[in-house]
């Protein structure tokens, strides 16, 4: 029986925690993530759950203490924002390359400067290539259903990776809005208990985590990480499926919003996706055809399908929350185009970069960007390659 | 957005206008609407202008972004007036309540560029009478209710009390206190809102 | 999951390296001959040893085993020569000597 409930985006992962029973959880305080590790000691204190909490200096220190609690054989997790990822780059590293499947809750918020609270991608982006798995939500709802998730992808045998569920800051996590929670005894048989095969409290059992490899070693553990990044695709699929049962909603790599027939799509993330589904169906009631595909899974990166769910369209708007300074686009601007051009789909793009460090996006701003999507195909009038929407001019 | 309303809250930061806009959106959510409640958020801090949001709708809410046509504004402190543009982008067929001892004809004065409906309540009287503490956005909440209909009164005054006695499960006293704040208040916006109809059928 | 370290070396392909590099064994590093780095080599004068065991817990390899309370010949096997035990004797029991013995 779904429980309907109204609650906020870190209310919803804090609900989830408490239902999950994690072992260990590492926390440092920094806003906008501050009330997950603030509701679950709440939760500790009240005795509703066994998780030990360990109050740390720092998020260098949390995800430090998190590797430590997993590779001993507890399940562990932890959550930061900001800054707080960026102390943690080192060991995001070693976490995923020691193979420990760690589930971190990040709300996102931007990187200084100009120093700011609030929402854009530059954090979960700028820890892209740490091998963690990246998984965003469009709402509350979605941050609750990928929090569930999360252990049954990152302890699966052929993945042993961590996870890092992503949630907009403040626009979901401090957002109260519509949710179905399960019951707690469901999620719990759905999550199981922990039993790892190696870990280091197991004195029957010794190992070593975390050894130095020279050079005649360290390069094949690095491909066997990347092929445990490659087998964690099939696995959000197999674990989507088995969630849609108890659930009865569905999760894929990405979601296809009225693409079908689209020949305008826009590729975005996050919760902004649910502004661009609004003005898709009221552009669809006038009789344009534009769609939405909402990114839900950005590592592993799903190029080949993306690719495919494009094909048919003449031009994809492709929407970053995130300036990646290279000088010529952003994140998803750069990897979306590579997987058109390697699989041979050569459709026309649009990159923008939207909504940086809390800069509204709307309804309204959706149509222009479509407008000029279909200005290009209909008057041959080619926009930028790569623009700001939402700049102040 | 298919039937549904909009809501700004403006208040100052400690007044708790982010706390009745999360209250309303509790109590229209026990109608078994979807909703939103949200502020904007910044460095702010006690008694800055702060800006809170609601979305009410029948439908399932998907749009995540600020609200810059709202249907209804709430001004939880009236000094707000001079230095904030409170009936920014507000429809027209919709309506602003203020937290004010003055008349809807004074309020009138300072919004010249403003002609859709006022309300006024004076929520600073109404709480020092009845939970002796300036308290505005229990008032405030009903007078919102009130004027967009989100709920019928009775509906309210009962979703409520149960609110409270869940949230004041250790300060019974203050239910009362709290309740009579929200019936006068919900009627006083209530009567003015009948004077409306009276005139315009007159 | 659980493999025989000591079939893996450094021709061993990928898909059979241990996942994380783990090593599924304890006190492993006994097997690693650090011994072959040495270039001077302490030699151990039984007759001049007090077995005062000063040498025993300065050696950062732990090549000078005890057994019953007496020290015994050095573990050349991971000794590599550094010379702190030589230095720490009292009474010259301990001598380095260039090479490899």
């Amino acid at each position: 029986m779904a429980i309907k409930e109204r609650m906020s985006g870190n209310e919803a992962v804090s609900y989830a925690i408490r239902q999950i029973n994690p072992d260990v959880m590492p926390a440092f305080p920094i806003t906008p993530s501050t009330e997950i590790p603030q509701m679950v000691s709440t939760y500790i204190a009240n005795g509703e759950i066994e998780t030990e909490f360990i109050p740390v200096e720092s998020e260098h220190s949390s995800m430090s203490a998190a590797i430590g609690a997993e590779a001993a054989g507890a399940r562990s997790l932890t959550a930061t924002s900001s800054a707080g990822l960026a102390l943690m780059w080192e060991e995001l590293l070693l976490a995923a390359s020691n193979r420990l499947p760690i589930v971190l809750a990040l709300v996102n918020r931007t990187l200084s400067g100009p120093i700011n609270i609030n929402c854009d991608h530059s954090d979960s982006m700028g820890a892209r290539d740490t091998g963690w798995i990246q998984i965003y939500a469009e709402n509350n709802q979605e941050a609750y259903d990928n929090f569930i998730q999360a252990y049954p992808i990152a302890e699966h045998t052929s993945v042993h990776l961590p996870v890092m569920i992503c949630q907009d800051g403040f626009i979901t996590s401090h957002a109260v809005e519509n949710i179905e929670l399960m019951e707690d005894s469901l999620v719990k048989k759905f999550v199981g208990i922990y039993n790892p095969e190696e870990f280091l409290l197991n004195p029957d059992k010794p190992i070593s985590v975390g050894p130095y490899s020279i050079s005649n070693y360290a390069m094949e553990a690095k491909k066997n990480q990347e092929i445990a990044l490659e087998n964690s695709k099939a696995v959000i699929l197999e674990v989507a499926k088995k969630f849609k049962k108890i659930s009865g909603r569905e999760y894929g790599l990405f979601e296809e919003y009225r693409t079908k027939d689209a020949d305008y799509i826009m590729l975005i993330m996050g919760s902004a996706a649910g502004t661009a589904k609004q003005a898709v169906d009221e552009m669809r009631a006038r009789g344009k055809k534009v769609g939405v595909l909402k990114l839900r899974v950005f590592r592993p990166f799903p190029a080949e399908e993306i690719a495919n769910a494009l094909k048919g369209c003449k031009v994809v708007a492709i929407m970053d929350r995130c300036e990646s300074y290279n000088g010529n686009g952003g994140p998803l601007g750069s990897e979306v185009t590579s997987a058109l051009f390697c699989n041979k789909i050569m459709i026309d793009t649009v990159n923008y970069i939207y909504g940086l460090a809390g800069r509204d996006f709307t309804v309204d701003e959706t149509k222009t960007v479509f407008g000029e999507l279909e200005d290009m195909v209909v008057n041959g009038r080619v926009p930028e390659q790569y623009k700001y929407i939402g700049l102040r001019k | 957005m298919n039937n549904g309303i909009e809501i700004r809250w403006h208040g100052r930061g400690g007044q708790g206008a982010k706390t009745a806009a999360l209250l309303l959106a509790d109590v229209a959510f026990k109608t078994g609407r979807s909703v939103q409640g949200f502020p904007e958020y910044g460095p702010e801090r006690m008694g800055a202008p702060i800006t809170a949001y609601n979305r009410i709708s029948d439908g399932k809410i998907r749009v995540h972004s600020n609200i810059y046509t709202p249907d209804y504004v709430v001004v939880v402190d009236e000094t707000l007036l001079s230095s904030v543009d409170v009936t920014a982008g507000l429809k027209r067929n919709g309506a602003i309540i203020i937290n004010t001892p003055k008349s809807r004809e004074e309020i009138a004065e300072k919004l010249k560029e403003y002609s859709g409906r006022i309300y006024t309540v004076d929520a600073r009287k109404i709480s020092e009478e009845t939970l002796g503490k300036n308290f505005p956005n229990s008032p405030m909440l009903a007078a919102i209710v009130a004027v967009s209909g989100v709920m019928d009164r009775k509906t309210f005054i009962s979703e409520m009390k149960a609110s409270y006695q869940h949230k004041f499960a250790k300060k019974p006293e203050v239910i009362d206190g709290n309740m009579k704040a929200l019936e006068m208040a919900y009627d006083i916006v209530w009567s003015a809102m009948e004077d409306d109809k009276m005139s315009l059928s007159a | 999951m659980r493999t025989d370290i000591t079939k893996i070396n450094e021709q061993t392909g990928h898909e059979h390296l241990t996942e994380g590099l783990m090593i599924f064994a304890g006190g492993s590093s006994k097997l690693f001959k650090t011994g072959e780095w040495r270039t001077s080599t302490p030699v151990f004068y039984e007759e001049k040893c007090r077995q005062c065991l000063l040498c025993t817990p300065v050696c950062p390899d732990s090549s000078i085993p005890v057994k019953d309370g007496k020290r015994a010949d050095f573990d050349y096997d991971h000794c590599k020569g550094c010379g702190i035990c030589a230095k720490v004797c009292p009474f010259g029991a301990i001598e380095m000597k260039e090479g490899v013995e």
